[in-house]
């Protein structure tokens, strides 16, 4: 076990080091360096510009240099914990980021136990009862929930959110809590605030796994094993959750990896649209002010994660079948 | 081919091979062209799609009015009902106008159903003048009204019909989807067959880019890359830029598909058979393997449509994708994102039905046509 796990945490570094060149990419791929926008600023906020000054600081960050150079210069200052400075907010990138991405985790991890908590149940009840009405009306809102936009859900449920209490954004906690030192009053108002766009976020991601639930489940249900502990007289209930059920996880479970990517996708879109004070508006934000260090780093940042999270549900599922562990 | 209908009819019980041999003269793409008809709601489902690009190709003729044409009396007017009866007789489909009224301490416009004031509705009325796909010059639309307002779904900020401007939304939005996936396709067919055929190290590498691009959360880098896209470019430009940008990261589930099925036709004796000819690789690729998989690729690539969909209403949206004066679905939803507007205006996500609507014909037909197109699959 310790031996695939060390295998895997080295196949995901090179993994990492091309999120690494895609994110550096991305900051250079808008005309003009840090420095004119850095010039820009200053112009904008009429102060003086000094060449002399703007030339010295571009030997300083190194931006005469090749970009080769300028590359490796900027990833080992990024594994030493320096993400660069955001222009627009004048603040390190790594503070920005962890004020705001805690909540993006909470609200990702929140719509992750959401799809879950409604699609295992859903996927056993379509399978057992196959072509049933609830089967197909659970199909059909699968389909649909599939085709949702996220933002347009987010979108609806504002409206009907703004409806019934007049305010034009949900925020993850009520007046009092936003400023209060973290108490257990403080979380009960966060779970009774972020179910919301865990919801919003989850749905689309329910739909498919309620699918791969409810095929797996179809095709242990045909198996031998199951009539023979049928034949013997187990109860059906206890029958389905000691053996088809558990083996029908499997597959539900390897999908956390590439349900996460959606999941990332979808909190950005669902933050923006019911604003909240995720990593969502300050990528948007970056992005159109053309800050790219902010930029860049949160695409590094969301990808690591992803990728991260995708090796613990690997770790996992090797933990829970051992036929993976040796196929790697 | 009427025989063939008449006796495998739609939904019925298929001829069972030994008693009768159309199954075994018919051609694989009879064979999948029966399966999926047997399909109802893939059938229907396709049915819709081929009406919608049908409204996109034929928008200017379809649409009441011009998508630009606006008139400020008529801002956030709610959509108007078509009516087919008044006091209880049957008559000529007509609708009502409506007056309006300015709150003068909200600044808000409300408006009224005036019965009073009765269009009815006409065939080919003459209208805003228009230049069809920039070659008949013409000023006749489908349906209108000849005098009053005909606005089906309401209008928009600037009092523009929003009917009009999703059907035009759609030659954006829709052919979107099909141009992405042309692309996609190239890509997708050209890494994930030199994946297949080749195997080894080729295979190694392209694996772990596919992987790489499945494993990262696609948004943030669509988004980022549309920031690159110059500013100065004019909105045909963009929308290639968007497209392109669209499938550089959404070939790889095409990719996979035709690498699976070149590992597992590589194996087959008819492949080698045609090496051992002296066919050559690109013959063996094209004129042998290709045949066997494209059912399947076709499926795909349908089920791969959506995605491009969505992903340019979702950079309209946010407003990273098309901008203003370009009209798609995403671009309209826009108008939507203020709440206060939207809780006074609802017909605004009507946009958002249609791309509902599309997106789940799409995954129909493209689960239909993959099911079809399974040759193990009992017919």
């Amino acid at each position: 076990m310790l031996g695939f796990i060390a295998r895997r945490i080295l196949l995901m570094i090179p993994t990492l080091f091309v999120v690494s060149i895609i994110s550096f990419i991305i900051i250079e791929a808008p005309p003009g360096d840090f420095m004119d926008a850095y010039v820009n600023q200053l112009i904008q906020q009429q102060e003086a510009v000094d060449p002399a000054q703007i030339a010295s600081l571009r030997l300083r960050y190194g931006l005469d240099q090749p970009t080769y150079i300028r590359y490796f210069r900027w990833l080992g200052n990024i594994l030493q914990g320096d993400l660069g400075r955001s222009l627009e907010w004048n603040q390190p990138v790594s503070k920005l980021l962890a004020d705001r991405l805690p909540w993006s985790l909470a609200i990702s991890i929140a719509s992750l136990l959401f799809a879950y908590a409604l699609a295992i149940p859903i996927g056993l009840y379509s399978a057992t009862h196959q072509y049933s009405v609830g089967d197909y009306l659970f199909t059909l809102i699968g389909f649909i929930g599939l085709a949702t936009p996220n933002f347009l859900l987010a979108l609806l449920i504002l409206w009907y959110y703004f409806v019934a209490t007049g305010n034009v954004a949900v925020g993850l906690f009520s007046d009092e809590y936003i400023v209060a030192p973290w108490s257990f009053g403080k979380f009960v108002d966060l779970l009774q605030h972020i179910w919301l766009p865990a919801v919003v976020v989850g749905t689309a991601g329910t739909a498919g796994l309620i699918r791969v639930m409810r095929a797996n489940l179809l095709d242990e249900l045909e198996r031998p094993y199951v009539m023979v502990a049928r034949s013997k007289g187990l109860s059906e209930g206890k029958l389905l959750v000691k053996y088809p059920f558990r083996i029908a996880m499997n597959p539900v479970a390897s999908t956390i990896g590439w349900t996460l990517p959606a999941l990332v996708n979808g909190e950005l879109l669902a933050s923006l649209v019911l604003g909240l004070p995720t990593i969502a508006p300050l990528f948007v934000g970056a992005l159109l002010s053309q800050d790219m260090f902010l930029a860049g780093s949160i695409v590094m940042i969301l990808s690591s994660l992803t990728l991260i999270g995708t090796l613990i549900s690997d770790i996992v599922l090797a933990w829970l079948d051992p036929r993976i562990r040796e196929a790697i | 081919m009427a025989v063939m209908e008449e006796r495998i009819p739609t939904g019925g019980k298929a001829p069972s091979p030994t008693t009768d041999d159309t199954l075994l003269v018919a051609t694989q793409w009879q064979l999948i062209r029966w399966k999926f008809l047997r399909h109802r709601v893939a059938v229907a489902a396709l049915a819709v799609i081929v009406l919608f690009y049908l409204a996109a190709i034929f928008a200017e003729f379809l649409s009441p009015y011009d998508p630009t044409h606006h008139d400020t009396d008529y801002m956030f007017m709610p959509p108007q009902r078509v009516h087919f009866r008044e006091n209880g007789v049957w008559q000529r489909p007509f609708v009502y106008g409506m007056t309006s009224e300015m709150d003068m301490a909200t600044f808000r416009t409300t408006y009224e159903v005036d019965p009073t004031q009765k269009f009815p509705i006409h065939f080919f009325v003459k209208g805003d003048p228009y230049t069809m796909w920039g070659l008949f010059e013409s000023d006749i639309h489908l349906l209108g009204v000849e005098e009053g307002t005909f606005f089906l779904l309401g209008t928009d900020k600037m009092g523009r019909d929003l009917l009009s401007r999703i059907i035009y939304g759609g030659r954006i939005s829709l052919s979107v989807g099909l141009l992405g996936i042309a692309i996609s396709f190239i890509i997708g067919i050209v890494m994930g067959g030199i994946s297949g055929y080749y195997g080894g190290v080729t295979d190694l590498i392209i694996q772990r880019i596919i992987e790489f691009l499945r494993s990262i959360p696609t948004l943030p880098l669509w988004m980022a890359l549309s920031v690159a896209l110059p500013p100065t470019w004019s909105v045909v430009q963009t929308y290639f830029g968007i497209v392109v940008i669209l499938s550089l990261v959404g070939w790889t589930g095409l990719a996979r598909v035709v690498r699976g099925k070149f590992m597992s036709l590589r194996e087959e004796e008819y492949i080698m058979a045609a090496q051992l000819n002296g066919s050559n690789e690109a013959r063996i690729i094209f004129k042998h393997m290709l045949p066997s998989f494209t059912s399947h690729v076709i499926a795909s690539l349908t089920l791969s449509v959506p995605g491009m969909i969505l992903g340019e209403t979702a950079l309209s949206f946010i407003g990273l994708g098309l901008q203003a004066p370009a009209i798609s679905w995403g671009v309209l939803l826009k108008d939507a994102q203020r709440i206060i507007v939207l809780a006074d205006s609802p017909w605004l996500l009507a946009p958002g039905l249609f791309v509902i609507v599309a997106i789940l014909c799409f995954n129909f037909v493209g689960d239909g046509l993959r099911d079809a197109a399974d040759p193990y699959a009992s017919i």
